[in-house]
């Protein structure tokens, strides 16, 4: 047999691989189509009438298509309000914490100071606390400094996460030493070598960390009740819940409005996702330095 | 281009000391090559003088400034690194554009620089490749760029051959020296590898657990080591040792084997030595030192054998071919003037 010949040979596939692929694939399938089905349930209750949304038995599809439905719910409450202030505390908490987290898991990674290893555990032990306990004392400090319905006592309280430092600081640890030592030589500043070459090279941790932190505040339903009233501050989950009323509840628009609230965070998702992906494959292993 | 100077640089790691008052003079424009078994301190030197380790105790001086307590970007240095250390993200010219930057040239003086480095090292058709997409010899190279685009006044190599292979590395090494003679520049390398500390140094400097173990040129190392330890890690193949005791101007080793000692060599009688020979000091003889052929090594210009003589192994590098089968007896005789002997206590030269 010539090499070229052997080269374009394809290998064997039995048949028993063959069925395990299927019955794997199968399986993987179905657990994708359970997790999707919510999202369908969602749109699939935002285009049809309310009375029909609670029908017995339920339907799959509804008997009538409302598309309107989007469009009425986004002009029954101040949507494009609503969009602007999820946008700006989301934004906001997540450009904070990037920053915050990278300067802080810099430290922890390469900075040698005395009592490091103890402020870290420290640091990490502030995981543990659920968030729920720390709402009566943030309140009480945001309403003593009069932040109330201010961007600042959404944004500030919940910018600052051991969990994005902890995150990064392993990311950075990954990141070879002499990489450093070479900026350090070639002159530059601790801060000039996190910009120019630890932040670089840790997109794909920073990317997620974005991701997370962004979906998460966006989703974020606690902090805003607590701290806002009325509608020129309200989040989206917070304007959501205002289609129930005493009069009844408008599931059909709920369903709407949440189905457009999702937008953002999934477009955030796949550009992210590009950005981690690129990450990755520009950092494997540090190969190429 | 500067002189370095070490005074009584020590280093310490907490309790542990591992550079134990190194003294060392470089002049300006010369190769230094340090070399030593892994663990003997050398990097731990090369990063105190490059500012990437503090200095415990001691003085360390490049041209006229005294650097102890300098950062790095300040001591007029650039550094090779073992894994070569560029920036994966950068390309090639941004690379070695990247101190340039920080040191706020202008951006024609910044492409004026970068091209000259390139064209010294014939780099100029990698210049916006980014380092994943070169080969290590490449890689290598641009880290050389990367640290002559600076001119530094001393340029410090951290095992940079190591992770080639080794035709790659011998065409390095001939890269290296070249550059060393075309920019006159004071170069600081660390080596394990003592043949690439023979055929690059001005002078070597062999440490061990921290000591400098003996400084000179690469031809003073190999005939006259000043110890046991020196003689043995410079030359492959290593230097044969044969123990013995001094008795009527003869040695007398092991297995009823008798040396002659090398002329000009006054032991005392009774008293406990080491004999020294180098491999290509053998050589076939019609009367000398019988013994059994254990392993024949031909590296083509040279024919290595192993022979057992008197219950230990000697080593013996022959230029010429000799026609002799595993297990047959030859019989090898010593050049006198080219035998080396030190004491077995303190292993010095005697």
């Amino acid at each position: 047999m010539t090499a070229k010949a052997r080269a374009v040979r394809k290998p064997p596939y039995p048949l028993r691989a063959r069925i395990l692929d299927i019955v794997s694939h199968g399986g993987l399938a179905l657990v994708a189509l359970v997790f999707l089905f919510p999202f369908f349930w969602m749109v699939s209750n935002a285009v049809r009438g309310n009375n029909e949304v609670l029908a017995v038995p339920p339907r799959l599809l509804p008997n009538e298509y409302q598309w309107g439905n989007f469009l009425e719910a986004w002009l029954h409450l101040p949507f494009g309000r609503f969009f602007l202030n999820s946008f700006i505390v989301a934004g906001g908490v997540t450009a904070i914490t990037v920053v915050v987290s990278c300067l802080a898991a810099y430290a922890f990674a390469r900075l040698k100071f005395p009592g490091r290893e103890g402020i870290l555990v420290a640091y990490l032990g502030t995981l543990m606390i659920p968030q729920v306990m720390l709402v009566i004392p943030l309140f009480l400090i945001v309403s003593r400094i009069g932040w109330i319905n201010t961007y600042q006592g959404m944004i500030l309280p919940m910018a600052f996460s051991s969990f994005g430092a902890f995150l990064l600081r392993q990311f950075f640890l990954s990141i070879p030493r002499e990489l450093e030592e070479a900026a350090l030589i070639d002159g530059a500043s601790r801060l000039r070598i996190l910009v120019s070459i630890i932040v670089p090279l840790a997109l794909p941790a920073i990317g997620l960390l974005a991701l997370f932190t962004f979906i998460g505040q966006w989703n974020n339903f606690l902090w805003p009740l607590i701290v806002v009233n009325g509608l020129d501050y309200a989040t989206l989950p917070l304007g959501l819940t205002m289609f129930q009323t005493q009069q009844g509840t408008a599931w059909n628009y709920i369903m709407a409005g949440a189905a457009l609230s999702m937008i953002p965070g999934v477009v955030l998702a796949v550009v992210l996702q590009q950005v981690i992906y690129k990450g990755i494959t520009l950092g494997s292993g540090f190969g190429g330095r | 281009m500067a002189s370095v100077e070490l005074r009584d640089v020590v280093k310490f790691y907490g309790e542990l000391e591992v550079l134990h008052g190194i003294s060392l003079d470089v002049a300006d424009g010369e190769f230094l090559v340090l070399v030593g078994p892994s663990g003997c301190g050398k990097s731990t030197l090369l990063r105190m003088i490059a500012g990437l380790e503090t200095i415990s105790d001691g003085d360390i001086q490049i041209g006229a400034n005294l650097v102890n307590d300098l950062p790095p970007k300040d001591r007029d240095i650039a550094m090779v690194f073992q894994n070569y250390a560029l920036y994966p993200h950068m390309r090639v010219r941004d690379n070695m554009a990247f101190a340039l930057k920080l040191a706020r040239k202008s951006r024609a003086e910044i492409d004026a620089m970068v091209e000259r480095a390139a064209n010294i090292l014939d780099l100029g058709h990698l210049l916006d490749r980014y380092p994943r997409e070169l080969s290590g010899g490449q890689r290598q190279r641009v880290a050389m760029g990367r640290a002559i685009v600076r001119d530094p006044a001393v340029f410090l190599f951290d095992e940079p051959l190591s992770n080639l292979d080794a035709k790659l590395r011998v065409q390095m090494r001939a890269e290296i020296k070249a550059l060393h003679q075309r920019l006159k520049s004071t170069i600081i390398y660390v080596t394990h590898d003592q043949i690439e500390a023979m055929t690059m140094a001005d002078r070597i400097v062999v440490m061990r657990d921290g000591y400098v173990e003996q400084v000179g040129s690469p031809l003073e190392l190999y005939d006259r080591p000043a110890n046991l330890f020196v003689a043995a890690f410079i030359g492959s193949p290593a230097m044969n040792l044969v123990e013995g005791i001094v008795a009527d101007g003869r040695l007398h080793a092991a297995g009823g084997v008798d040396w002659p000692l090398p002329p000009g060599a006054r032991p005392g009688a009774g008293q406990e030595v080491v004999l020294g020979v180098r491999p290509e000091h053998l050589t076939p003889a019609a009367e000398g030192l019988a013994g059994r052929v254990e392993l024949i090594e031909p590296t083509g210009a040279e024919t290595h054998l192993v022979v057992e003589i008197g219950g230990r192994q000697l080593t013996a590098a022959l230029r010429e071919r000799v026609r002799v089968g595993l297990g047959e007896t030859l019989t090898l005789a010593p050049v006198p003037e080219a035998l080396h002997l030190f004491d077995k206590a303190s292993g010095r030269r005697l």
